[in-house]
């Protein structure tokens, strides 16, 4: 009988930036089956939100993800509007996919690099981050800032992208077009990449629909979702673009459709600026007096899929419940079908290729009986339960 | 010299432990590595154990879950070990400290020699917060 191993990967491992255990119960090389431990980046977001100002709450969302941090602002920006009906302006709208799009490269450029990092192939991580650089600056001269760019409010943006910006913004966009160009050769030209992430990794579009996966990771098993065009918002359905897809679900797959991606993202950019020049400079913002009381929903395509964000109002400044559901909480459960069966080697790079973001998954949740209904405590009722006791033990002596 | 400085004389090697943090702290602190900044010119390394380590890096705010984890890799570094707190939610636990989650910023678990404020900062900054604290 072969031994049954058990390894574990974190909470705090050289592989992964982000805190989560994962265990890999491995026969021989084989990895047999997998469970993953969440909770050590629980910052409750979604009741923190309650205590914020529609405005404030802007600044909290956009702080879920790092990477993705226009993504929940977009999604969230979307409810409220919804529940206003709020129409932004045009060049607003503009400017506003044109965050989203630059983030969408900065992102995908980013897992390009960590992907060839997993690999073992340093040489792509150093190339990927290097011209993610003019992307972040290009953030910094819009927004202030690299990361968390602050732009997103109810009824517009924060700040304009002027006209007399735009020429360093194409000039950026055509370094990043003509690098891309590169990597594309280096990882869609390259044996060993080939023969490291091909037949890697398989999902299967029924895995995807049973596991109900979103974004790149979908449409690499020829699954075509994509929010930007089955339900439209910002400046998308005025802009040409296709969606990307491929067929076979492997690691190469997700590399590819994340690579092409990227030349979708700069056109949208470039056509973005179009529609900017004609529209008047400084006309960002529609006034908002009051957010009505009832209840909306609001939809973005972050670069790892659909980011949903479902808010109720009742009529005051804030939002009296804020639900949130993260792209990579659905994506990191078809681990379950990527992982299994293969080397442990080759498990890494499977669980890299969907993109997992673990800040954006973390959601505090509490378990019930499915037989008998009993309510299953948490680790916080338990300590409660037990200081209780403690208390009721001192107060007889 | 004093055996401090003695320690901390030639390369430094890092670990990061990165708490309930947004990403944006361990992004920008990954990003010191790539061509554009390079910290491993002046011999910087991150290492993957902190038993490896002179420097701890510790970014996000620490939750509930992440505390009693932070206390043992600090009792597991070798000492004398310098601890940069890194980010708002490091040096005070930022937009986060009101969670109910929240299990105090870093200087309340751990002493902490360094601070380096921003949200998240970028790499110069850290940069210059780890120039500045060999100097002292």
């Amino acid at each position: 009988m072969v031994k049954k191993t058990l390894i574990p990967i974190g909470p705090y491992h050289p592989l992964q930036e982000e805190p989560e255990l994962f265990k890999l119960y491995c026969e021989g090389e084989i990895v047999k089956d997998i469970k993953w431990e969440t909770g050590y980046n629980h910052r409750g977001i979604e009741k923190l939100s309650e205590k914020k100002t529609y405005d404030q709450s802007f600044f909290l969302v956009e702080r879920i993800c790092g990477i993705c941090s226009t993504s929940h602002p977009f999604a969230f920006a979307n409810a409220v509007e919804e529940i206003g009906n709020i129409e932004i302006t045009n060049r607003a709208k503009y400017i506003r996919s044109i965050i989203g799009e630059l983030e969408r490269v900065h992102s995908h450029l980013l897992w390009v690099g960590l992907a060839g990092h997993f690999l073992g192939y340093n040489t792509v991580f150093m190339w990927a981050w290097k011209y993610r650089e003019p992307v972040l600056d290009l953030f910094e001269m819009i927004s202030g800032n690299r990361n968390s760019y602050a732009m997103f409010k109810v009824g517009g943006v924060r700040r304009d992208i002027e006209n007399n910006k735009i020429p360093q913004i194409l000039k950026v966009l055509d370094l990043v077009k003509k690098k891309t160009d590169m990597l594309v050769g280096a990882v869609m030209d390259d044996p060993v990449i080939h023969a490291r992430t091909k037949g890697v990794g398989i999902l299967t579009k029924q895995d995807i629909i049973d596991y109900a996966a979103v974004g790149p990771t979908a449409r690499a098993s020829g699954v075509d979702i994509d929010v930007r065009r089955d339900d439209p918002y910002a400046a998308y359905p005025l802009v040409n673009w296709k969606v990307i897809t491929a067929e076979k679900g492997d690691v190469f797959a997700k590399a590819e459709v994340r690579l092409l991606e990227m030349y979708e993202s700069i056109s949208i950019i470039e056509q973005c600026i179009e529609g900017l020049k004609k529209e008047k400079e400084g006309d960002i913002n529609v006034k908002v007096k009051e957010i009505p009381e009832g209840w909306g929903t609001g939809h973005a395509e972050a670069p790892r899929g659909e980011v949903f964000h479902y808010v109720l109002s009742d009529g005051s400044n804030s939002p009296a419940r804020h639900k949130i559901r993260a792209p990579s909480y659905t994506n990191i459960a078809t681990f379950k079908k990527s992982c299994i069966g293969q080397t442990i080697s080759d498990a890494t790079i499977s669980l890299a290729a969907v993109d997992p973001c673990y800040c954006c998954t973390e959601r505090m949740a509490v378990a019930y009986d499915s037989k008998t209904g009993d309510r299953i405590l948490n680790g916080n009722e338990l300590i409660a339960l037990s200081a209780k006791k403690t208390q009721n033990i001192k107060n007889q002596f | 010299m004093g055996f401090k400085e003695f320690c901390f004389k030639k390369s430094l090697w890092l670990f990061h432990f990165a708490g309930a943090s947004c990403n944006n702290c361990d992004i920008e602190i990954l990003d010191c590595l790539t061509p554009r900044y390079d910290v491993e010119r002046f011999g910087m390394v991150l290492v993957g154990s902190v038993r490896h380590a002179d420097v701890l890096l510790v970014n996000g705010s620490i939750n509930q879950r992440d505390k009693s984890r932070l206390l043992e890799i600090y009792e597991q570094a070798p000492k004398p070990l310098v601890v940069v707190a890194i980010g708002a939610c490091g040096c005070t636990g930022g937009i986060f400290a009101e969670g109910d989650t929240f299990a105090g910023p870093v200087d309340k678990i751990i002493p902490v020699d360094a601070y380096i404020p921003g949200c998240p900062p970028k790499p110069e900054a850290i940069l210059a917060g780890i120039v500045k604290l060999l100097n002292k």
